[in-house]
């Protein structure tokens, strides 16, 4: 992957580290990373953490501690130590003195063992530099195609322990790509990596999204030359199609216990709502009006629908309750909020607003009712939140290109995520596993 | 002949409706395919579960493609849109004539009214802003007497322009209702 060159960015971090905490801008500059960590805003509390090169990691097929590390450093909430050159394991008795006086917080130490059978086994110890404490230790063993994924479930470990909150980097991410006149619909680890296409068309794929156990995927496909809802298994890649009325079939949800999509169809004229069976097959009409029902998604609990709807002579985003009473407008200000996503702990809600002819992310404090566009691009789309509520993923474009990136909710800290070549679309952050 | 001076007639009141704004009343469309969406599996999924000791793995299906429906009138069968607009404009009323026409004397065939957009804006908002104009010109064409089971009304939003570009010129070319036998 090209490095993007933000030399401006590394000036205040190399004349003083302690400027860190107040520096306006900065990017990860670790030789191995292959995503670009943007770093913005002031008063940013972050933990420095020392991560050791895992022993026999330079065997095995992945790196644990670069995946690791890239996972902590996107999170915002963690900032890796830089170049210590540490030769330490789990076994070993670290120098927390060293370690303190380079600003570390914090200890990763590991290594990874391949056994007999081809499989690898993670270990890992994680200390408080600060009081020279053990705060735990990790263990498992892995399938050597799975090494990606336990670096992520380390991630989420560590993260838990030092944060007191759940991590959500073994996740994973769905997508779409455009390459010359071939469509892909990939499933990635959270960071973008590891992708594997769970469906190839010489038409267009848009508007992925996950069942709640993650073991599905709904999309609209047009490879029949409509759009046309698709239900497809990921494991095994059977699919059947799940909505192909009449007219454009699009936007599906699904409900949070599994048995039903909502999603827009024009079956009856206009785009209304609708929420299908997922048994069955049958659509019952949630919406009734002359103009455009779009993007609904439930709440967690599944008592309200959020959604995008013209009625009020512009796109704005409502919510109403499950069956479809009791409408009530969300967003007030501007001409063309779209695309809503809801946090999973119900606090946020994410959209696009238009402004100014441009295009941004913005976040609402469901509470408050105060809203910021949290990004400084101008073509942003589809925006979804990790499952802890922490990050969002958007789909952007970079210097003329399609890319996704993650944010914080603050907007401060950014990461382009890597992925394949070519336009990269319709991101969807997919359950905890 | 004297139906045909009707239909003109409507699609005349239609246009001017369309463009001054007033709502029409919503034409019900009973839905014919609904059987379709109970298909128990697509031709296209793959028959042989993968099994595999890793818990990443995803299983690959590539996607189908269907065909034509009928044989083109000879011309441009495309209806052209304004920004944020699904008014007709004047120039589209020769193109929805000679569709027109042809549809009558060929009853077998069957047409998709395709909706498309330009670049801006979301993929799902666009997608059913395509449909509005698709839905627009299928009223048009009803009204000019070809039987409503010969349309299908569906949009492709902003997925297909037929222009590359960032600027107006290919936007304008981009918001449009392709009329595919």
């Amino acid at each position: 992957m090209k490095h993007i060159s933000f030399s401006t960015f590394f000036f205040p971090l190399k004349r003083n580290l302690s400027a860190l905490l107040l520096c306006l801008s900065l990017v990860s500059n670790l030789a191995w990373a292959q995503f670009k960590v943007e770093v913005s805003g002031v008063g940013l509390t972050q933990v420095p953490i020392a991560i050791a090169s895992f022993k026999g990691e330079e065997t095995a097929p992945q790196k644990t501690s670069a995946i690791l590390s890239a996972d902590l450093e996107r999170s915002g909430q963690f900032r890796v130590v830089p170049n210590l050159g540490l030769s330490l394991d789990e076994l070993s008795r670290p120098d927390h003195a060293t370690l303190r006086q380079k600003n570390a917080d914090a200890l990763v130490a590991g290594s990874a063992t391949r056994l007999a059978d081809g499989r690898y086994e993670i270990r890992a110890r994680l200390w408080d530099v600060v009081s020279g404490q053990e705060r735990g230790d990790y263990r498992e063993t892995v399938a050597a195609a799975d090494l990606r994924l336990s670096a992520h479930r380390l991630a989420d470990w560590v993260y838990e322990r030092l944060t007191g909150e759940k991590g959500a980097f073994a996740t994973r991410i769905a997508y779409i790509t455009k390459t010359s006149n071939k469509y892909n619909l990939w499933i990635a680890d959270s960071d973008g990596e590891n992708a594997q296409s769970a469906l190839s068309s010489a038409e267009p794929i848009i508007s992925p999204a996950w069942s709640p156990k993650g073991t599905q995927l709904a999309y609209v496909s047009f490879e029949s030359r409509k759009p046309v809802i698709y239900v497809h298994e990921l494991a095994t890649g059977k699919r059947r199609v799940m909505a192909n009325f009449r007219g454009s079939n699009s936007a599906p949800s699904w409900s949070p216990d599994s048995s039903s999509l909502l999603a827009t169809l024009s079956r009856d004229g206009g785009s209304q709502l609708y929420q299908i069976d997922v048994a069955s097959g049958e659509a019952k009409r949630l919406t009734q009006n002359s103009g455009i029902d779009t993007e609904p998604s439930y709440s967690q609990d599944g008592s309200k629908i959020y959604f995008v709807s013209d009625r009020g002579g512009s796109p704005q985003i409502y919510r109403m309750n499950a069956n479809g009473s009791g409408v009530e407008r969300v967003t007030f200000s501007g001409s063309y909020n779209i695309s809503p996503a809801l946090s999973p702990d119900g606090r946020w809600l994410t959209y696009i607003s238009r402004v100014g002819g441009q295009f941004k992310v913005q976040v609402l404090n469901l509470s408050t009712g105060q809203a910021s566009a949290i990004t400084e691009t101008s073509a942003d789309e589809r925006p979804s939140f990790a499952p802890n509520s922490k990050l969002i993923v958007y789909a952007t474009v970079l210097q003329g290109r399609e890319a996704l990136m993650t944010s914080t909710l603050d907007g401060k800290i950014k990461a382009k995520l890597a992925g394949q070549s070519g336009d990269i679309r319709e991101p969807a952050w997919g359950p905890y596993r | 002949m004297i139906k045909r001076s009707l239909g003109i007639l409507a699609l005349t009141a239609f246009l001017t409706a369309c463009s001054s704004g007033v709502k029409l009343n919503e034409v019900p469309v009973e839905d014919k395919n609904a059987s379709a969406a109970t298909a128990p599996a697509d031709p296209n999924a793959a028959s042989s579960p993968v099994s595999s000791a890793a818990q990443s793995n995803v299983a690959s299906v590539v996607g189908g493609r269907a065909g034509a429906q009928g044989v083109a009138p000879a011309g441009v069968n495309v209806v052209y849109f304004e920004y944020d607009s699904f008014a007709l404009l004047p120039e589209a009323r020769a193109v929805l004539e000679r569709n027109a026409a042809h549809l009558q004397a060929n009853k077998q065939f069957k047409v998709q009214l395709e909706g498309h957009t330009d670049e801006r804006g979301g993929r799902e908002y666009n997608l059913a802003l395509g449909q509005k104009r698709a839905e627009t010109v299928r009223r048009a064409l009803t009204l000019l007497g070809v039987s409503d089971a010969q349309l299908e009304a569906v949009s492709f939003g902003k997925e297909k322009p037929s222009a590359q570009g960032a600027d107006e010129a290919a936007f304008a070319k981009n918001r449009r209702v392709e009329i595919k036998y």
